[in-house]
């Protein structure tokens, strides 16, 4: 018994590694490489240089397709915040005809191959003639991206009790005042939370976007489009660099502010 | 007359096809200490939430003093609430939480600086202002609670079983507080409770509920001395009751009834509102029953002197400390439970044996006679006030 939980345990163990190391030898890659000094993809570097991190900064196509995505990212984490929170607290609330069918409303496009969205969405844009761009990438991403919220939203409302919102009424709250003082600031950090992964999914999104960007092009889509480049191909591992550090900070305020279970607002 | 602080006027209310409170009129006067008690789905915790507001009646008048809130939203209603869960704001401190209803009406800040303060003390939690609610116990979140609604001196406090998830030593000793604030702050409480012994710790006056009614109001000594169903009866604390007939009533002073057990023997108790012949039940504490041998001269005594007498046989005797608890089978069939004091020595249970024939006593005026066969006797009022 303890025998064969030691060899047991050196067995974990080794798995262990080997999934770490499956999951993270190719970002390790990619951070090794924004260092080489030749600028290829070749085992091994040649040697280390910042040169392609300058290189990158001064890039205006990169520049502007860091801004695209940021700004659609942007745009539709907002609408899906306002949307996802609106709908999490109708279904969380209040019963009436057709909650679940709202419910599985909200959630299906995420499940929805990402082909059919953006094919979808295409032709309902050419319908209303409605040009296709930024404006169509941000309407596309939010359509996904509202779950994240709304999904969210609904956990924390099915956790709160109702009798909150029945004691701030019982010490003198209007409806608004107990929005205000007691909904919103429970639902504060989950709404957060579900706004950061939003963002992140919107960030990268490539197949809906392929659909919708007409001639705009997300940073995803430059990576896409330069990993063929010979001349580019050094700067999509700085931007890979960059898009690893940049994703560590809202996976770990993200975790925060749900793994947080017996209170709320707590920072 | 004192003045009434709450009012509620052939209250029903109805969800979908269930009644969860059947035409309910209630009083309840200023100051008191009001206990609605009763099991669960009796309508009492209904009632207290269409008190509050949060419930809305189908039909009916409620009255806060004199003024009528039927209509009215909980937040423009002069009541206050401490939930069974407590339901503190879990992002506020324990200041934030106890000021929320002075910040509500704009109370300045260094007022509520001092409220919260002397509210904290009141409810023995001084220097807790900084502290969230998960830092807490319950029994200290309880305190909260409490402090939060007192802080808005409501004209009623309502209490939502607001000692059920504490454990048994704590809410004893909470049941002695809140009885000490309310005395101390002198508002109209409403408690909710399915506990009897709760409710007759602290109460003033207590409804039993049953099934969306009042089965009877009254002091906790008017329901124990004399209830006036079966299921007050049982529900408060523990009944013998025995099958009868009445044969006779001796007007008098105090009427009298002379009634006919099951098994030949005749008893007297109370009489008013009886009527010869009614088929009725004799009931009699555990604790108001001697018990003798069967040619006992004190007993012989007794029973000459106008005592009820029963005989049977003992079929179980156990010692629990305070008292002896003996199980007597009557010669009619029916078992009868008797509490002897340990008054002498803990031999008392081998005074009475298991099998031995004994004779039991009991005053006329301890006795207790409810209409029998009455499926839902007539809810309102103490019997005999």
């Amino acid at each position: 018994m303890r025998v064969g939980s030691r060899i047991a345990r050196h067995l974990l163990g080794f798995a262990t590694g080997g999934v770490l190391v499956f999951l993270y030898f190719p970002l390790f890659l990619v951070v090794a490489y924004a260092f080489n000094e030749n600028g290829t993809q070749a085992w091994p570097p040649a040697g280390f240089s910042l040169r392609w991190i300058e290189e990158a900064l001064r890039n205006t196509g990169l520049q502007d397709a860091f801004l695209t995505s940021l700004g659609a990212a942007f745009g539709a984490t907002l609408i899906a915040m306002l949307l996802g929170t609106l709908a999490g607290l109708a279904v969380g609330r209040y019963k009436f005809f057709g909650r679940e069918t709202i419910s599985f409303a909200v959630i299906f496009p995420i499940a929805l191959p990402g082909v059919v969205t953006g094919m979808a969405l295409l032709i309902a844009f050419a319908t209303i003639d409605l040009p296709l761009g930024m404006m169509a990438i941000v309407i596309g991403h939010a359509t996904f991206c509202i779950v994240l919220v709304y999904n969210n939203v609904l956990a924390r409302m099915r956790r709160l009790s109702g009798s909150l919102e029945e004691a701030s009424a019982d010490l003198g709250a209007d409806s608004f005042q107990t929005f205000r003082y007691v909904t919103f600031p429970a639902m504060r950090s989950a709404i957060l939370a579900g706004a950061l992964l939003a963002f992140a999914l919107s960030f990268d999104e490539v197949i809906v976007t392929i659909f919708v960007a007409g001639g705009v092009k997300t940073l995803p889509i430059w990576i896409f489009h330069s990993f063929r480049l010979a001349n580019q191909v050094a700067l999509v591992n700085v931007v890979g660099l960059a898009a690893i550090l940049l994703s560590l900070v809202p996976v770990y305020i993200a975790t925060r502010l749900t793994a947080d279970t017996g209170t709320v607002g707590r920072t | 007359m004192a003045q009434t602080d709450v009012r509620l006027e052939q209250v029903t209310k109805r969800f979908h096809d269930v009644v969860a409170v059947d035409d309910l009129t209630l009083d309840i006067e200023r100051g008191q200490f009001f206990s609605m008690l009763g099991p669960s789905g009796c309508g009492k915790t209904t009632t207290l939430r269409m008190i509050a507001g949060f419930e809305e009646a189908t039909s009916g008048t409620i009255y806060l003093g004199d003024a009528d809130v039927t209509n009215r939203p909980p937040f423009k209603r002069d009541v206050n609430t401490v939930f069974q869960n407590y339901a503190l704001f879990p992002h506020l401190d324990v200041f934030e939480n106890v000021a929320f209803g002075l910040r509500r009406r704009k109370v300045g800040g260094p007022e509520i600086t001092r409220q919260v303060g002397a509210m904290l003390e009141l409810v023995e939690l001084p220097g807790y202002q900084r502290r969230k609610p998960n830092e807490l116990s319950g029994g200290q979140q309880q305190r909260v609670a409490l402090a939060r609604a007192l802080i808005n001196h409501p004209r009623v406090l309502l209490l939502d079983e607001p000692l059920g998830a504490l454990d048994l030593k704590l809410r004893k000793q909470m049941q002695l507080e809140l009885k000490r604030i309310q005395t101390e702050v002198g508002i109209t409480f409403v408690y909710v409770t399915h506990d009897q012994e709760e409710a007759m710790t602290m109460s003033d006056n207590i409804a039993v509920m049953r099934a969306g009614k009042i089965e009877q109001l009254g002091t906790p000594e008017q329901l124990y001395e004399r209830p006036a169903t079966e299921f007050v009866a049982g529900f408060l604390g523990v009944s013998n009751l025995l099958t009868g007939r009445v044969v006779a009533i001796a007007a008098g002073d105090r009427a009298t009834a002379e009634i006919e057990l099951y098994g030949g023997r005749r008893v007297r108790g109370p009489g008013e509102g009886l009527t010869a012949g009614a088929e009725v039940k004799v009931g009699v504490r555990p604790e108001k029953l001697r018990l003798a041998a069967p040619r006992d001269e004190a007993t012989n005594g007794a029973a000459a002197a106008g005592s009820n007498l029963i005989e049977g046989r003992v079929i179980d005797a156990s010692y629990i400390g305070v008292s002896t608890q003996y199980v007597v089978r009557l010669n009619g069939g029916q078992d009868v439970v008797v509490y002897a004091q340990n008054l002498e020595t803990s031999g008392v249970a081998e005074q009475h044996p298991v099998g031995q024939q004994v004779r039991l006593t009991w005053q006329p005026k301890h006795t207790f006679v409810i209409a029998a066969a009455a499926p839902r006797p007539t809810s309102q009022g103490g019997s005999d006030e």
